[in-house]
């Protein structure tokens, strides 16, 4: 049993959770929601087991190390964080619907990590020798998730606003059906965004912090920690935004979207097109 | 007229500058702009400037983008932001205290209403006996109660974290905190750079603009070393470093490794392991000298040009030398240095010898001498980055107000319940200033507690 093999089995289990939850919306039957969840808390628990032997693989090549230090690892720990959020959130709320907007987000994750990237477990170089590596890229990435999770839920509140207005009978039956109503999917976006905006906040601070236990200089205006600043104003646009009258609903469900893809930009974007200290991506 | 025009002028400055549409647009102004800078390149390389034409660079240096986070608008935009945080918080933090400080000890008829939870409860007994039994329960089952007579009736109010209300107004604080720091780090401290040769010592650094700065002692570099994984990858960059005053090791500062991501601080400075390179000065060569007739060998050590002199009356200088011949000569590997031979009463001879592998190749060269080149105690000399920040402590403090300041805001709630005891029973009422439904539960429970109590 290697990590790799455990990988592909949690790519298939989040293939099937999205069919699962796929079959939810059109059959609405509460059984099959359900099923959802556990297909995804199941492919959570595998790919935490795959993601710990993978750690003890790289002790049994002689320099062990967390398994967070290049593309491959970043994406795959990624794709995990989003799937805790998905069933911290799903376990509380109990709104199946949204694992199959959230679901795919871990799925394309895996699916990159297995057959797009390098999967080879390298030694730390000198620069990443330091458990701030650990507090800085736990605490980013569980805030980059639950912003995801916010994304998913606001494409479902737009989707489902749009049919309102347009006149669609969301009674009536249908994939909409399932859908939280669009007051609980604005509460629920909101709340998501609550815990990624003080996780984006720490992990900016623990990058801040290690910056400076590293070289000096806890800010320098690097692509990377200014897109993580831009990500940062934009949720703090969102939150201020709350408390104005005009600003939630649809605009807030695009600001949260918009939020995400600045996420996603500075995840891969800054790494794939721009030069600077995180350099995974190359 | 012209008072009060004046006055409304003031007004409508202040109201500006409290509007939360301004704190919107400022953060999201904010994030569009900060993209420029990582989109063109900021302290461009020439390189980069050629790829550009000649008005882009105009305009570009212009808007003053190749240096855009210190641009005189871009601060201007962060000046703002703190403005109106500060006139948000200042409008808004005395109704705040209010709540906290002053809270509504009677639940009378109209504030009922406006409450989303509320319960009638008929309970047996006299109305003090029934007072006594509520402020026990509140006191147990919630928070200690502050209790009021009026109107022959007894108001029963207690309150949790009513102080998490201040939560945001501590992140805004925080958010200045932090700006204070950066401002005393920008005036009073200084980014700079040393290199250091293995054996010598420091007492001055540059910074970036080019000004050099006393450090007030000396740093010394005793030894750097580098390793490498089996992929060819760097392992570890290491210094040892000694901190000297008066020419004397300070204690506890004497030979302390560093290494990336450990560094080393006196006196507030910091050095920091950031680069390294190959020292020519003070390379130590070894070479061996051996009678072609016979005879022990006799084993020298050289330094750069230094003349020494070999049995029989010859000498020898090292020129240069590697430790892997490989890049220079085909076919060949291992150390190789070039020297100058100088046979006794003869013309000087350069040529070059390697290792004792080579034997018939160093044989060409060297009269009565055979030769061999051992290889050398390379030099190295390391790079630190040197950093002074009196303000670093502020941006932590600054950093740490802001994660409470979040927690504050984000996850606690200010839970607040009040009770009108009369002779028919108990009134309860309550509300929270976050997760509404939440509350709701734990005020059901409390009902259903006073039922049975």
């Amino acid at each position: 049993m290697s990590s790799s093999m455990l990988f592909n089995v949690t790519m298939v289990i989040y293939m099937v959770s999205t069919c699962i939850f796929f079959a939810f919306l059109a059959s609405r039957a509460k059984a099959v929601g359900l099923a959802g969840t556990y297909a995804a808390l199941f492919g959570f628990l595998v790919q935490t087991a795959a993601i710990g032997l993978r750690w003890k693989e790289s002790y049994e090549q002689g320099h062990g190390h967390a398994p967070l230090s290049n593309l491959f690892e970043s994406v795959v720990f990624f794709s995990w964080t989003i799937v805790l959020i998905f069933l911290i959130i799903d376990f509380k709320y109990r709104y199946r619907a949204i694992g199959f907007f959230v679901i795919p987000f871990a799925l394309f994750g895996m699916a990159w990590a297995q057959l797009g990237l390098d999967s080879g477990i390298e030694p730390l170089v000198p620069a990443l020798q330091s458990n701030w590596l650990m507090y800085h890229v736990i605490t980013c990435f569980l805030g980059y998730a639950a912003f995801a999770v916010a994304c998913g839920i606001s494409i479902m509140y737009l989707i489902r606003e749009s049919i309102e207005k347009g006149g669609g009978n969301v009674q009536a039956g249908g994939l909409l059906s399932m859908f939280p109503s669009i007051k609980i999917l604005d509460d629920l976006n909101y709340k998501a965004i609550m815990i990624g905006f003080p996780l984006l906040s720490l992990g900016i601070i623990t990058g801040a912090a290690w910056a400076n236990y590293a070289w000096g200089t806890y800010w320098s205006w690097d692509p990377k920690e200014t897109w993580s600043l831009i990500v940062w104003f934009v949720y703090a646009a969102f939150l201020h935004a709350r408390i104005t009258r005009g600003w939630v609903g649809r605009r807030a469900a695009i600001l949260s979207v918009i939020g995400f893809a600045a996420t996603i930009f500075c995840y891969l974007g800054v790494n794939l097109f721009l030069s600077g200290l995180h350099s995974y991506g190359k | 007229m012209t008072t009060t025009n004046k006055r409304g002028f003031a007004q409508e400055v202040w109201d500006f500058f409290c509007s939360l549409k301004l704190s919107i647009f400022l953060l999201i102004g904010l994030a569009l702009v900060s993209i420029i800078g990582t989109v063109i390149q900021q302290g461009p390389q020439r390189e980069y400037l050629a790829t550009l034409s000649e008005t882009k660079i105009r305009l570009y240096s212009a808007l003053g983008f190749f240096d855009m986070y210190h641009s005189w608008w871009f601060i201007l935009l962060l000046y703002l932001l703190t403005l109106n945080l500060i006139c948000c918080s200042i409008k808004r933090l005395p109704r705040v205290w209010k709540v906290v400080s002053e809270p509504v000890l009677v639940m009378d008829d109209n504030f009922e209403k406006s409450l989303p939870n509320v319960k009638d409860l008929k309970l047996k007994g006299s109305k003090d006996e029934l007072k006594s039994r509520m402020e026990a329960f509140l006191r147990s089952e919630f928070a200690a109660p502050v209790v009021t007579e009026k109107d022959g009736e007894y108001h029963l109010f207690a309150q949790k974290s009513p102080w998490c209300r201040l939560g945001v107004y501590v992140v805004h604080l925080s958010i200045i905190v932090i700006f204070i720091g950066a401002l005393i780090g920008s005036f009073a401290g200084y980014k700079a750079y040393t290199n250091i040769p293995e054996g010598g010592a420091v007492s001055q650094v540059q910074t970036q603009s080019g000004k050099m700065i006393p450090l007030g002692f000396e740093v010394r570099c005793e030894k750097f070393t580098v390793s490498y994984y089996d992929t060819g990858a760097p392992k570890e960059f290491k210094s040892i470093l000694t901190v000297m005053e008066n020419g004397k090791p300070v204690p506890g500062f004497q030979s302390r490794p560093i290494i990336v991501n450990d560094p080393l601080t006196y006196k507030g400075i910091t050095f920091y392991q950031s680069s390294f390179g190959q020292s020519d000065e003070g390379s130590l060569y070894h070479l061996t000298v051996r009678d072609r007739k016979g005879g022990a060998p006799v084993k020298l050590n050289a330094r750069q040009g230094e003349r020494i002199a070999l049995p029989g009356g010859a000498f020898l200088s090292v020129m240069e030398a590697t430790m892997d011949v490989r890049p220079f000569m085909r076919g060949f590997d291992g150390p190789g240095a070039q020297v100058e031979f100088t046979p006794a009463g003869g013309n000087p001879q350069p040529f070059v010898i390697l290792s004792d592998k080579y034997e018939s190749f160093n044989a060409q060269h060297g009269g009565d001498l055979l030769i061999t080149f051992d290889g050398m105690d390379q030099k190295f000399y390391t790079g630190l980055q040197v950093a002074h920040d009196p303000g670093v402590w502020v941006v932590w403090f600054g950093c740490f107000l802001m994660v409470v300041g979040i927690c504050m805001a984000f996850f606690m709630s200010h839970k607040r319940v009040w009770a009108r005891v009369t002779d028919s029973g108990v009134t309860l009422g309550g509300s929270a200033s976050k997760n509404p439904a939440g509350f709701e539960i734990c005020f059901d429970d409390l009902v259903e507690k006073v039922g049975k109590a």
